[in-house]
């Protein structure tokens, strides 16, 4: 009997970073994946950062450490990769749950894929982050 | 749980992030425009601002929401990245550990800062 190793079709970095010729879908994966591990590391700081405010440091505010324009930008960067990854997480949602990917078909030649089915709700939740990081923008210049 | 359980979890968990930190960031982001849970003068986080929202147990049962849901969403995600690579079963176990030990300190800390907060923040107006 073959003993399968599962180690045997291990990418490494590749399969995480690749699009090969999976199309948008792909990389929309990737910036998916990206932005979720930018957003990680700045909850884990904002927790510990925010905790301080019981001790009365606000370090975000008047000569605050994190008061300056370098942060000011940068927490305006994890708006847009929440907005994002928002979107794009409520269509990968919607995608698992069997809405707008069509109904299962016979499979003949040639075949058809769902993923060209989706493809609107990608293009729309795209559209939807980009109006919600124009906003946040909007919101950075006047505030 | 079995691992189709907690892919669920993940999966309900941002739905509810969707929601719950869809309002903090339009309340942080958006509020220096819009004012909204921010009536003082100034950016949405300044020390007034936030104050206002600490004193208000509806900010702290929702930081306190927040904060599990993020947690888990957020390192959930971050293990299912890592198992991708095929790691050895001792590796995994040993990850699975480490993420579960920082995850329930920071939940502990961010629910303790929480709640003191809202503590603090009422004495100062009661005071």
């Amino acid at each position: 009997m073959t003993v399968l190793d599962r180690r045997s079709n291990r990418l490494g970095v590749w399969g995480w970073l690749g699009g090969g010729r999976w199309g948008m879908e792909r990389y929309a994966y990737i910036l998916h994946r990206i932005t979720g591990l930018a957003i990680l590391l700045y909850l884990l700081l904002h927790i510990v950062v925010t905790s301080f405010r019981v001790e009365g440091i606000y370090l975000w505010t008047g000569n605050g450490f994190l008061h300056s324009p370098v942060f000011e930008m940068g927490e305006y960067l994890v708006f847009a990769a929440f907005a994002y990854h928002a979107c794009n997480g409520l269509r990968l949602v919607l995608v698992e749950l069997g809405v707008a990917v069509g109904k299962p078909t016979e499979p003949v030649f040639p075949y058809k894929t769902s993923l060209n089915v989706q493809r609107p709700l990608l293009i729309g939740m795209m559209f939807l982050a980009l109006i919600l990081v124009a906003m946040g923008a909007y919101a950075e210049l006047i505030g | 749980m079995n691992r189709t359980r907690l892919w669920i979890l993940h999966m309900a968990a941002g739905v509810v992030l969707f929601l719950v930190l869809g309002m903090h960031m339009a309340i942080m982001h958006l509020g220096g425009v819009s004012h909204l849970f921010a009536p003082y003068a100034g950016t949405a986080d300044s020390i007034q601002n936030s104050l206002f929202r600490d004193r208000m147990p509806f900010f702290t049962v929702s930081y306190v929401l927040l904060l599990g849901v993020a947690l888990f969403h957020g390192l959930y995600g971050f293990r299912t990245i890592l198992f991708e690579l095929t790691l050895k079963r001792a590796a995994e176990r040993a990850i699975t550990v480490v993420l579960l030990v920082v995850g329930l300190g920071l939940f502990a800390l961010g629910t303790w800062a929480a709640v003191a907060a809202h503590g603090m923040a009422l004495a100062g107006v009661k005071g």
